[in-house]
């Protein structure tokens, strides 16, 4: 089974969604504070999988996922490391994202915070937006995704613009299979504002290390689990669950070893 | 690649000092583009200011002048800039920074010295986290800044004027252009005096009353006069820390005095309005789901087996006049707290607002002076409410906005908030010998007056004076109390709870301590900066903090789970068993009151009502003319048009729960009666949040409006699945001045009207609020707001499975009208089109309504239903067309089979009173053709018609009987709706 270890911190919000989408799909999930990691890094060897939900870590002041990021790097920076060379999993989702693209993580292993090429920043709009909009997977270094697949997903968030340092640095990615998700429209073509929610370069909404299993995206596939989440159940056959499982099932899957 | 960072010192020619500290400014990357830089323009140009070109926006952060330039750099690099977007600029302690184009000018806002930084705080402490060294003395200190670098032809007062009305406020900002004299130093303290005692035993009548005024203690004179009885009686002077105690606890805000005073209405004596109407009404109802009612801090219910549901809404009028944005936020954080504060605390599942604001295009020249824009108002409001809730990661799910020309000085802002908690954490003691202990937030002078504050009304220069009572919420500092508060519940580490609201530690500590008695030792509160008095520390209503009252032997536990969660909290003093609230300060003493005398002690005052005035002239309804163009204008009326602009700014998913949005349809467009969520996930069981007003009403006839309030919030929970023998309803009152009769009189219909609907629909009340001096003064004269009722519903959906959303779903169901239309026009929107001000004033008829909602309960929850809709403002007409562009279809409907109410041919128009008549208790059903005579059947003995169909051309087409009334296109129904102001 794989044990999957949710981070917390002042701020993170959306525990009890992960959680459940986490059990849902397979996995043991804990839920523990980022200081008690701090003090005791060996925890992570416990784990598979490492989950960074979404929120406003420390307010978001500064920058979205800044302050928690900044304190991955001082703090836990070797430990991330070695989880992901040894094969651990992680995942951020919305401002978890924004903390991994803080820490360099996405980058390789071997990156440095200061030298990234990844930014995540301000939404075109200006302002915060929840809606729900189409994912599609693309093919990736993950593996573990459906390539091709569209989903429905929510998004909730101010500062979802992926933005890269050049032109080569999202070529780069491009080679290295690290574009992993897209906002397009419901019926699988290119995305305008409000289906791109956010500006995001390349209508990009998720990323992944070069090795898939790092990855981190804006939208929440655990508020998407239930049989009534969507916004449009009503209007809709019954179903068993929320196409947000089917991200998190194979996530798991892909983390059980 | 080149550092993000440049280290630069330059000289100004200005008079002004710089701040002796580093500076760090941070910027876009000249070759990215700046969205927040080009929507300022924009906002610039809304207010009328040209002759802007580009403006970049920037931020800026304070540092202490103890830190070396290698530290400042490092600390720059790894956590204020983004390597990728960002460049900074630093400038060192004493120097100024340097301009970078000459003709670009510079506008710097900071807030002001005392006011909440937040951002500044989560430095603070990232910094001392991360490095040992700059901890304790050597502690960092911060303070941040907002920039905006403006290339414009603008003069440097015309720019500083255009930054006060769009990007800065005066009350609690400092606004300076191309003078960067920042300030870094902490609010100025005087000689603190730790015992002061006001002589009053002597005084005079006028004497008393000047008191009162001067130190903003808003007590009365017969109130006044009992104090001064009081300490006749114990033969001294009240200290100051006393009479600051006196006037918060006997407040308007904390005491309902009026509510619950004696009233002489026209000759017949009423003993405790609020006893005789509100709760009256939940007494006799006694229902066994009540489990909580009007003691708490929130009404309870249950809600599943070893789980109950709790609600409470509040107002934050006042502050959020003053500013919008900080007073909405700390409004919603508020009643956060008071959820935390319910029992032994419960989590808070959802969100609900609510804002009453003037209208949206109210032209420059007829704002009273002294009053924001409706439109900066609203727009602060709303991001207020966003940037608390969402950071809080509660969905705010469930409101509305209402607008009229009397709310331009005094807009109403309510925030609700739902909280959910096993079954047995429901109630809460206070022991002597417990320790109190304050948690969250430090105490600052912010907030001081807050209570007394809101029992005066505004006027054009409550800006200026009453700027302390105004304050920036702490999201994440009541996160983090949230977080530890719930372990430590879970761990029953404490006794009982309450939240530090209105007056501060004084009220919190006060009520919790009434039947028992409190010693709390003031040096031990942990303050935000030195030199505030006793009396302050006391009475100061500093956000973001809660009280509880722990056992001796779990105090250390108690404290480290806190700790754990980075969250201060500090014994404080304890309960006693003497009846006594005793303060001490290092060991003076700086108050001792009596218990009794504090809760019981103030005179009831008595009141005059007279009978107000009810608007019910003609029965007549014109003809409209041109029932389309009607139509459309119904949709587009800023009361009826699309609030989506606000709903998308708030996460109304977060939690995972969600059955049914604000938003319904193929497009996420419709707008939906009400919010279900499914607090458990191992529970089918749901609940439906909804809420009814019309201010237009209530300046007609409040009976009338409260009962027609309470019908429409059942009617919203009830259309989307909500079971109406398991709803309980809040009432929050907003009126004008009640020591006018007329005013009070107003109240009296209300509340009555309150009682004679929650007994008839079997709806308890379990929690309320009342706001009783909405007025604005000007010049002119006075502006008093219409009497506002806000009734919040929370409905136990049984499954949520069975949820039913507003959209149409299929073409060829039928659709079926229920309930009975009158001719009630009175505060109508369609009345208000045609500028007539007559009509009697919609209200449910209370011996059917109850009938109805049953039978449609049972109908919906039988499946029997594809898709409900309410009808409200705009009638028959605005609810057929959003249930059609909300599902992508369209609908025929036929007027002739609907019911009516008599009514004289000759001066009412037929077609215009079945489409446009607000009259209660209706809804739009669509039912599949094949469940048509169950759900007949299911009605039976309710008005019902079978109005029409749905139908695949996309089009709304009403007819009587075959004579065409209104036909539109989809596309025409939804640009109306979607058109106006749109933030």
């Amino acid at each position: 089974m794989t044990r999957a270890l949710v981070l917390r911190a002042a701020g993170v919000n959306c525990e009890r969604e992960t959680l459940l989408a986490l059990e849902q799909a397979g996995a043991k999930p804990d839920l523990l504070h980022v200081q008690q990691l701090v003090d005791a890094p060996a925890r992570l060897d416990d784990y598979s999988l490492l989950v960074l939900p979404g929120g406003f870590s420390y307010g978001d002041d500064i920058a979205a996922g800044r302050v928690l990021g900044f304190e991955l790097r001082c703090f836990l920076g070797e430990a991330l490391a070695s989880f992901v060379a040894r094969g651990g999993y992680v995942l951020g989702v919305c401002n978890g994202f924004q903390v991994l693209v803080d820490t360099g993580l996405l980058e390789g292993v071997s990156a440095r915070p200061s030298e990234r090429t990844i930014a995540l920043t301000a939404n075109v709009s200006g302002h915060y937006e929840c809606r729900w909009i189409t994912l599609r997977n693309e093919p990736s270094a993950c593996a573990w995704l459906d390539a091709g697949a569209l989903w429905p997903t929510p998004v909730a968030h101010g500062e979802g613009r992926l933005m890269f340092k050049d032109t080569q640095a999202l070529e780069r990615l491009r080679q290295r299979g690290q574009i992993a998700l897209r906002y397009v429209t419901r019926e699988g073509g290119a995305a305008e504002y409000p289906q791109l929610p956010n500006g995001s370069t390349d209508a990009i909404a998720g990323l992944c290390d070069p090795t898939g299993r790092v990855f981190g995206l804006m939208p929440h596939p655990e508020r998407n689990v239930a049989p009534w989440n969507h916004p449009h159940w009503t209007r809709s056959a019954p179903r068993p669950s929320g196409e947000g499982l089917e991200f998190y099932r194979r996530l798991v899957a892909a983390a059980n070893r | 690649m080149a550092s993000p960072v440049s280290l630069k010192s330059s000289v100004s020619n200005t008079t002004a000092a710089p701040p002796r500290a580093w500076r760090v400014e941070v910027f876009r990357r000249p070759e990215i583009d700046d969205p927040a830089g080009q929507a300022a323009v924009r906002a610039l140009a809304e207010v009328g200011v040209r002759g802007v070109r580009s403006i970049r926006r920037g931020r800026g952060y304070l540092l202490s002048p103890t830190l070396d330039a290698a530290q400042v750099e490092r600390l720059s690099a790894q956590l204020l800039v983004d390597p990728v977007l960002e460049r900074a600029e630093l400038t060192a302690p004493g120097a100024w920074p340097q301009r970078a184009k000459s003709r670009v000018q510079r506008i710097v806002v900071m807030r002001r010295r005392g006011v909440m930084d937040p951002c500044a705080l989560t430095i603070e402490a990232a910094v001392a986290r991360q490095n040992r060294e700059l901890r304790g003395e050597r502690a960092v200190r911060v303070l941040t800044f907002a920039a905006w670098e403006v290339d414009s032809d603008l003069s440097r007062d015309a720019l500083a004027a255009a930054a006060r009305e769009v990007f800065a406020n005066d009350v609690v900002d400092e606004i300076y252009v191309d003078d960067d004299a920042l300030h870094f130093d902490f609010p100025s303290a005087g000689a603190v005096r730790i015992v002061q005692h006001v002589p009053l035993r002597d005084s005079q009548d006028e004497q008393l009353e000047q008191l009162s005024r001067e130190g903003q203690l808003s007590l009365s004179l017969d109130e006044m006069r009992a104090i001064q009885a009081h300490y006749r009686e114990q033969g001294r002077e009240p200290t100051l820390a006393e009479l600051e105690t006196l006037a918060q606890t006997w407040s308007e805000h904390c005491k309902h005095k009026t509510f619950t005073g004696v009233i002489d209405y026209d000759g017949e004596r009423i003993d405790n309005l609020l006893k005789r109407t509100i709760k009256a009404a939940t007494l006799e109802l006694a229902k066994p789901w009540c489990v909580s009612v009007f003691h708490d801090n929130a009404g309870v219910i249950e809600f599943a087996p070893g789980w109950n549901v709790c609600f409470k809404v509040e107002t934050h009028n006042h502050p959020s006049a003053i500013d919008p944005y900080g007073g909405a936020g700390t409004g919603v954080g508020g009643v956060i707290r008071d959820i935390l504060g319910v029992g032994l605390g419960a989590k808070p599942i959802a969100n609900t607002d609510a804002f009453f604001v003037g209208p949206p295009d109210l032209a420059a020249e007829n704002l009273p002076k002294g009053c924001m824009h409706p439109r900066r108002i609203l727009r602060g409001v709303v991001a207020g409410v966003r940037d608390y809730g969402n950071r809080m990661g509660i969905p705010t799910v469930n409101g509305g906005v209402w607008f009229h020309p009397r709310y331009v000085g005094n807009p109403l802002v309510y925030a609700g908030c739902v909280g959910l908690m096993p079954s047995d954490c429901t109630h809460k003691e206070v022991l002597p010998g417990d320790a109190i202990v304050v948690v969250g937030g430090r105490t600052g002078r912010d907030g001081i007056h807050g209570a007394t504050f809101s029992s005066l009304e505004l006027h054009d220069e409550s800006q200026s004076v009453s700027s302390s009572a105004v304050q920036i919420g702490d999201p994440i500092t009541e996160k983090r109390v949230t977080d530890a508060l719930l372990r430590a519940r879970d761990a029953r580490l404490y006794r009982a709870v309450t939240d530090c609201g209105a007056g501060g530690l004084s009220s919190a500590v006060g009520e919790m301590g009434a039947d028992c008695g409190a010693r709390v030792e003031l040096e031990r509160v942990p303050l935000k900066y030195p030199g505030l008095s006793p009396a302050e520390i006391w009475i100061s209503e500093a956000q973001e903090r809660m009280v509880l009252a722990v056992a001796r032997e779990k105090l250390d536990a108690l404290l480290e789970v806190f700790r754990a969660e980075g969250c201060e909290a500090t014994a404080i003093g304890e309960f006693t068993a003497n009846g006594k609230l005793e303060l001490t300060y290092a060991g003076e003493r700086v108050a001792e009151l009596d218990m009794h005398f504090l809760h019981e002690g103030a005179p009831r005052p008595l009141r005059k009502a007279t009978r107000p005035s009810v608007l019910e002239s003609d029965e007549g309804c014109p003809r409209c003319g041109d029932a389309n163009a009607m139509t459309l204008a119904l949709l587009s009326a800023p009361n009826i048009a699309s609030k989506e602009w606000i709903v998308r700014q708030y996460d109304h998913e977060v939690q995972g729960m969600r059955v049914l949005g604000a938003l319904c349809g193929e497009r996420d467009d419709g707008p939906g009666d009400a919010a279900v969520l499914q607090p458990l996930a191992n529970s089918r069981r749901g609940i439906a949040l909804g809420c009814g007003a019309n201010p237009e009403y209530g300046l007609r006839d409040p009976y009338a409006m409260a009962c027609a309030a309470i019908d429409e919030a059942l009617r919203n929970v009830v259309a989307v699945g909500g079971d109406p023998s398991h709803t309980a309803i809040l009432d929050n009152f907003s009126w004008g001045n009640c020591k006018r009769p007329e005013q009070l009189g107003a109240l009296v219909e209300a509340s009555r009207g309150c009682y004679a609907a929650a007994v008839a629909f079997q709806t308890p009340f379990i929690s309320g609020k009342d706001s009783l001096n909405n007025e604005f003064r000007t010049a002119d004269g006075v502006i008093s707001i219409p009497p506002t009722l806000y009734v919040s519903a929370l409905s136990i959906v049984p499954d949520v499975a069975h949820t039913v959303s507003m959209d149409l779903k299929r073409a060829g169901n039928l659709l079926y009208l229920v309930g009975m239309t009158h001719v009630e026009f009175g505060g109508s929107q369609y009345f208000a089109q045609l500028g007539l001000d007559s009509g009697r004033t919609p209200r449910p008829d209370l011996a059917l309504a109850p009938r109805t909602l049953r039978s449609l309960h049972g109908a919906i929850a039988s499946g029997l239903v594809r898709a409900c809709h309410d009808l409200s403002e705009g009638g028959l007409a605005v609810a057929a067309a959003e249930m059609a562009f909300a599902g992508e279809l369209g609908a025929r409907l036929d007027l002739a089979p609907i019911a009516l109410g008599a009514f004289d041919a000759a001066r009412v128009d037929r077609d215009a009173l079945a489409l446009f008549s607000e009259s209660c208790t209706r809804f739009l059903v669509e039912v599949e053709p094949q469940r048509a005579a169950e759900f007949e059947r299911a009605l039976e003995g309710v008005d019902l018609a079978r109005v029409g169909a749905v139908q695949s051309e996309p089009r709304l087409v009403i007819t009587n009987g075959s004579r065409p009334i209104v036909d539109l296109a989809l596309s025409q129904l939804r640009s109306a709706h979607q058109g106006g102001f749109q933030g």
